[in-house]
């Protein structure tokens, strides 16, 4: 699956991809416009993005206080903690619960950190039937296929897709049977999923927070799957990473306001639910234990550090949402389980940036990723730090480090600079005057195998500033 | 990475512990911290509160009702608990379906005059296999059209989702402007720091959009959800 090196090739293929492409349209109107209407409805929708940011801020800085206070407040709830270091630690424990509780089905809801650990895999090698029950994750497993969306997994794929790959799984259901609008692939996911849910014998979700002053944890979606995967079996496990804690529901609060809108442009998601230990006296249902697995797998060694803002993220998908890159080639071209500019960022932290390296790199440093963060994450900023690291490690490819170093070598001698970059514009004006634009050009066939490079109008940048202001010297 | 060498005879708790400490640059052990958090966690501050939820007791629940049939929930406001069984009875009978109805052991469910409708009623949670059920709201948030709903064998989890559709009770009385409200009364109503086994913050009936971004209704917990206000309760 981590196919994050291979970015260029992968990213090629996808935009050669027409079923793929065609899918990749329904990004704009419903994320974009979506959330930019619900970000219009709400007047506090920015000073909530500060009041957002200044929680995780806090609570990362006091991250060990917060678990303690939090894993208190869980077992007085008579829930259990466990702590993962790595994401093998997070896979044994939950093989281990499952193991000794005799478990063959397991439902899940969705869950990134689930997809981070290799979950699914891990249960199916020791015999367990992994069930996802979120419809776009549903849909995923069904095909073999990582999510390309954090948010919406399957929205790379088309309804004659998913057709055809219900076809193939559902061979109990009449042939003949029409499956060419989505409500009816839903009706059938439905019925399928219902059965499932009723006879797991272990419900794994994630958490959008953990309640430090509850020992709460926090799920938010759509469906009702995460519900359903929740109340029915008799063991619920919450699987989340560490920086999912928030101190109180008050700031919950704060963080609910600009996740759904952020995410899917709805003022709230349809079932945000509060869960707290396990079932209690008397309870008619809900589960009979309640663990939840505390995962690091590299993010207590981000604190402190360049990439510990990227510790704020709450996995609403905007940023990916609003990229350009990642609507041009879609989420499984990064080959990360984290997609977009927020895997970018987060990727080679838990990679390394040996792997990871490339995807700092797709970027058109725009900034629309950090224009829309509802918590403020200077992503270009962080992809800049990665960047950095990359050249010093000597990652990057030959051409880039030598495309560099000779930029370098006129950049630290102004005047060169200005001489050779006002004789080659001069040139290039000269050059370019009859079409107004290059059609090929030495040393610059990227850009050009695609389009056209405008001509430059004569002119230098810097002796127009000059010019104009009398300043730049 | 420093810190990732696994050091035997510490447990994963006591290890990732000390590594957010060391990066940190902290011991744990600081007066200061410790008192900022366990204020923090004591005093439970509001933040910002968007001021649409806000105001007297009918814009409140004006704002309730709109938003929760913008996001696609149905509204009736009734005048007393004694016109909530033939509102449920109506409902089913006009959108063509079985009259029956499961409901928990909630006490203002139970005072209601459902013998007056040709309902069918059965009690307890749901197993998977009813139609139409009731809960009784804890609390309804004007801000989003939120409900509040809150577990036990009152108003059994089940019922939330498993029904293909699903019949709230609010008092207008319980109609608040924000969270920060509903926390407020859970604090009240089971002591600060306690909690119910769930709180199930619900916004219109289930829906999916993950097949080409449509959105459809129904995805796995109800396909319609319909909610009763009651004024005077």
């Amino acid at each position: 699956m981590a196919t994050a090196s291979h970015f260029k090739e992968n990213a090629h293929a996808a935009l050669h991809d027409a079923p793929l492409q065609k899918a990749l349209q329904h990004v704009r109107a419903n994320f974009i416009d979506k959330r930019a209407k619900a970000v219009a409805r709400l007047p506090e929708f920015d000073a909530l993005r500060d009041s957002a940011r200044d929680i995780k801020d806090h609570t990362l800085a006091n991250l060990d206080l917060y678990l303690e206070a939090y894993e208190a407040k869980v077992v007085e709830a008579g829930g259990q903690v466990h702590y993962a270091v790595t994401a093998k630690d997070g896979v044994d424990i939950v093989l281990k619960l499952c193991r000794d509780r005799g478990a063959k089905a397991v439902t899940k809801g969705k869950s990134m950190i689930a997809e981070e650990i290799g979950l699914n895999a891990a249960l199916e090698a020791a015999g367990i039937d992994p069930i996802e029950t979120d419809l776009g994750e549903y849909i995923i497993q069904l095909r073999g296929e990582p999510p390309s969306h954090i948010i919406a997994p399957a929205v790379h794929l088309n309804k004659e897709q998913v057709a055809e790959d219900f076809r193939r799984a559902h061979r109990d259901l009449p042939r003949d049977r029409d499956l060419s609008q989505p409500v009816q692939l839903l009706t059938e996911a439905r019925g399928i999923l219902r059965d499932k849910f009723l006879s797991a014998d272990i419900g794994v979700t994630g958490a959008n927070f953990l309640i430090a002053e509850t020992g709460t944890s926090i799920i938010v979606t759509n469906e009702g799957n995460g519900d359903l995967t929740q109340i029915l079996p008799k063991v619920h496990i919450v699987i989340a990473s560490l920086e999912k804690i928030v101190p109180t529901l008050e700031d919950a609060s704060q963080l609910l306001r600009v996740l759904a809108r952020s995410a899917t442009g709805q003022d709230m998601s349809v079932y945000t639910t509060l869960s707290t230990g396990p079932r209690r006296p008397g309870d008619p249902d809900g589960p009979e234990e309640y663990h939840v697995i505390l995962l690091d797998n590299g993010r207590s060694s981000m604190l402190g550090g360049d990439f510990e803002d990227m510790l704020r993220c709450i996995r609403c998908g905007a940023c990916m949402n609003h990229c350009p890159i990642y609507r041009a080639v879609g989420g499984h071209a990064y080959g990360s389980v984290y997609p977009g500019p927020m895997g970018a960022v987060l990727t080679p932290s838990l990679i390394g940036v040996e792997e990871g390296g490339q995807l700092p790199n797709a970027s058109t440093f725009c900034g629309r990723c950090e224009a829309v963060c509802p918590v403020r994450i200077p992503l270009p900023n962080m992809m800049r730090h990665w960047r950095e690291r990359e050249f010093e490690r000597h990652l990057s490819p030959a051409s880039v480090r030598y495309g560099i170093g000779f930029w370098a070598f006129f950049a630290k001698r102004p005047a060169l600079y200005r001489l050779t970059t006002n004789i080659a514009m001069r040139a290039l004006h000269l050059l370019g005057r009859a079409k107004g634009r290059f059609a090929s050009l030495p040393f610059a066939g990227g850009w050009t195998r695609y389009r056209d490079l405008p001509a430059p109008q004569g002119a230098t940048f810097q002796s127009r500033w000059r010019a104009k202001s009398g300043r730049l010297n | 990475m420093a810190g990732q060498k696994r050091e035997a005879q510490l447990s994963a708790r006591e290890e990732i512990l000390a590594n957010i400490r060391r990066s940190l640059g902290v011991t744990g052990a600081e007066a200061p911290r410790r008192m900022a958090v366990e204020d923090r966690l004591a005093e439970a501050r509001s933040g910002i509160i968007p001021e649409r939820g806000q105001g007297d007791g009918a814009t409140q629940a004006a704002r309730f009702k709109a938003e929760a049939e913008r996001a696609q929930a149905s509204v009736a406001e009734v005048a007393s608990a004694a016109d909530v069984p033939s509102e449920i009875a109506r409902f089913l009978r006009d959108s063509n379906l079985p009259a029956t109805l499961r409901m928990g052991e909630d006490a203002r469910l139970a005072s209601m005059p459902w013998g007056a409708t040709t309902l069918e009623i059965a009690r307890g949670a749901s197993d998977g296999h009813d139609l139409n059920a009731v809960t009784a709201a804890f609390a309804a948030v004007a801000e989003s059209g939120t409900l509040a709903l809150d577990s036990g064998p009152d108003n059994p989890t089940t019922l939330n989702f498993l029904p293909d559709n699903h019949f709230v009770v609010v008092a207008a009385s319980d109609i608040v402007g924000d969270y920060e409200s509903v926390w407020r009364k859970l604090r009240a109503r089971y002591g600060k720091g306690a909690m119910p086994r769930t709180v199930n913050l619900v916004t219109g009936p289930s829906r999916s959009a993950d097949i080409e971004q449509t959105l459809l209704l129904g995805a796995h917990g109800p396909r319609r959800l319909h909610i009763v206000i009651v004024k005077d309760a």
